[in-house]
């Protein structure tokens, strides 16, 4: 813990990007999590943004020494100190991959040669981990995609991708939390609420929580979405 | 009370935004231009974070249902209450049942309407600003009604006025500073991009301004990471996106640039076609 090589470098005049190898791993994650922990417990911070190698610092000041800054924080990195680990939850979200929603299974399985049902399986027999919300309000970037269903994205975007879409777009994998525009492959939609702002906590998931997706029928995906309509719904823990 | 008779191309309620939500993936959003909104707010006394009614290329008219003090700041497109014209950065007394309209565009884009006690509207994770998925209104519509906060007789001001240059919306210097991705461009390439004038395209809005110049260049896309109003990406089509106040947290795009708070002001003023030179501090 603590080892890893580190870059800080000035972002502008009142920000500081803290960067890690450039690759996507669980232990650079992990480490990310603790230092930011560390720091948000030492500094007065204006926002603090995760990457998948990243943090930044935004300072709500124009940053005079940042020389200073850095070493402060070098310092910060290798001191050992006891962090309170955030828990990790498991979520199981319910997506239903009827193709009235999955509107690109059919053509996905021409492309990789696998059939629908095996790609509905391994979107499902996997467990994914939260790196990091960006993009849109409660969207979540999810790493552990099935090398065998990792898709290119769409040459040309969609204008309208509605809310709930389960899709893939190259290596990740994710369910877009409002209508947007996208250029992911869309395989499913999952009835339940990703962004909620008048919730205390409007995102359920932070980074390093884990995700399942789990199948349901076009019924009980009706179901579930009333139940999340009238505020009834209870979202599964593992 | 403030009525919205006719609410022009873009008029949203903005104060400095929301921070602290990046890692719900909100973004900060505010106002566009925010040395044109603390002049407005300390004219009349405001806090320098109370909200305003930004207006984009005038166009809107608004009716006041009581007597008010309001400020005009930013962009100038010929403000008129009541067919009288009036100035710009100066604390204006308006008389119930007036009517605040714009005409002529004299310069800048973004003007700001503040209102003497402030206006009294939703807040959603600490901030007034509209964002469409986190304020229940994205836009002002006709028809709307934006309360304004009470005040007493006392807080009336004096009517002072500033004197703004117009440079500050005429200027194409955009100063900036190296962004993280800036050293892996070739030194033909990090001279180029300070020594060329680029256009403004017509894709310009509150989340980002593109340009119409093409720069080619290799950089390969980088691990998504955060980003900042003023970050200015470069795609491999070679195309430069300056992401502006509503902007995601989060981008995949080499980060070449990052504009100061002054120069994302500047760049707020301006439009399609308008000219602009990078210019390292």
């Amino acid at each position: 813990m603590s080892n890893f090589q580190l870059s800080y470098k000035t972002y502008g005049d009142s920000a500081i990007l803290i960067e890690w190898s450039s690759e996507i791993s669980e232990i650079i994650l992990n480490d990310i999590l603790n230092f930011k922990s560390k720091i948000e417990k030492e500094l007065e911070l204006k926002d603090c943004i995760v990457g998948y190698n990243s943090i930044l610092l935004v300072y709500d000041f124009v940053l005079i020494n940042s020389i200073e800054k850095i070493a402060f924080l070098k310092e910060l990195y290798q001191h050992k100190s006891f962090i309170e680990k955030k828990k990790i939850a498991h979520w199981e979200i319910p997506v239903c991959y009827d193709k009235q929603f999955g509107i690109d299974l059919d053509e996905i399985s021409k492309t990789i040669k696998i059939s629908t049902q095996e790609i509905i399986q391994l979107h499902t027999e996997t467990i994914y981990t939260v790196y990091f919300i960006g993009f849109l309000p409660g969207f979540l970037y999810l790493g552990g995609l099935n090398e065998q269903i990792i898709i290119p994205r769409k040459a040309t975007p969609r204008l309208h991708v509605p809310k709930g879409a389960v899709a893939i777009g190259g290596n990740q994998t994710g369910v877009y939390p409002n209508q947007s525009s996208g250029g992911w492959n869309i395989i499913g939609n999952s009835p339940i609420s990703f962004f909620e702002v008048q919730n205390q906590h409007p995102c359920f998931a932070k980074a390093g929580d884990k995700i399942t997706f789990k199948s349901v029928s076009f019924e009980e995906f009706n179901y579930i979405k009333n139940q999340v309509k009238g505020k009834n719904y209870q979202l599964q823990k593992i | 009370m403030i009525t919205v008779l006719n609410s022009g191309i873009y008029s949203s309620i903005q104060d400095l935004g929301r921070s602290g939500f990046a890692h719900i993936g909100v973004p900060v959003s505010g106002v566009m231009d925010s040395y044109a909104t603390k002049i407005g707010n300390q004219l009349l006394h405001n806090s320098l974070e109370e909200a305003v009614i930004e207006i984009t290329f005038g166009g809107c008219k608004f009716l006041f249902e009581k007597g008010l003090q309001i400020c005009l700041t930013g962009a100038n497109f010929t403000p008129t209450i009541d067919g009288e014209k009036v100035s710009m950065n100066s604390v204006l007394d308006v008389k119930k049942g007036s009517v605040l309209s714009f005409g002529k565009k004299i310069f800048g884009v973004r003007t700001y309407l503040s209102i003497l006690g402030g206006i009294s509207s939703e807040v959603v994770l600490n901030s007034k600003s509209f964002y469409k998925g986190i304020t229940t209104s994205f836009v002002l519509k006709k028809g709307d009604q934006i309360k304004i906060n009470s005040t007493t007789s006392e807080n009336k001001k004096t009517l002072s006025k500033i004197k703004i240059e117009e440079h500050n919306f005429t200027a194409k210097c955009i100063n900036c500073c190296k962004g993280p991705e800036f050293e892996l461009l070739s030194k033909t390439e990090q001279e180029l991009l300070i020594e060329t004038q680029f256009t403004i395209s017509n894709d310009n809005n509150r989340v980002g301004y593109r340009l119409k110049e093409v720069f080619k260049n290799q950089l390969k896309p980088i691990l998504t990471s955060g980003v900042l109003p003023g970050t200015v990406q470069l795609t491999p089509s070679g195309e430069l996106i300056i992401l502006m106040r509503d902007c995601q947290v989060t981008g995949g795009y080499p980060r070449v640039l990052q504009l100061t708070e002054e120069a994302i002001n500047i760049l707020a003023q301006k439009t399609t076609k308008d000219k602009i030179q990078f210019e390292l501090k």
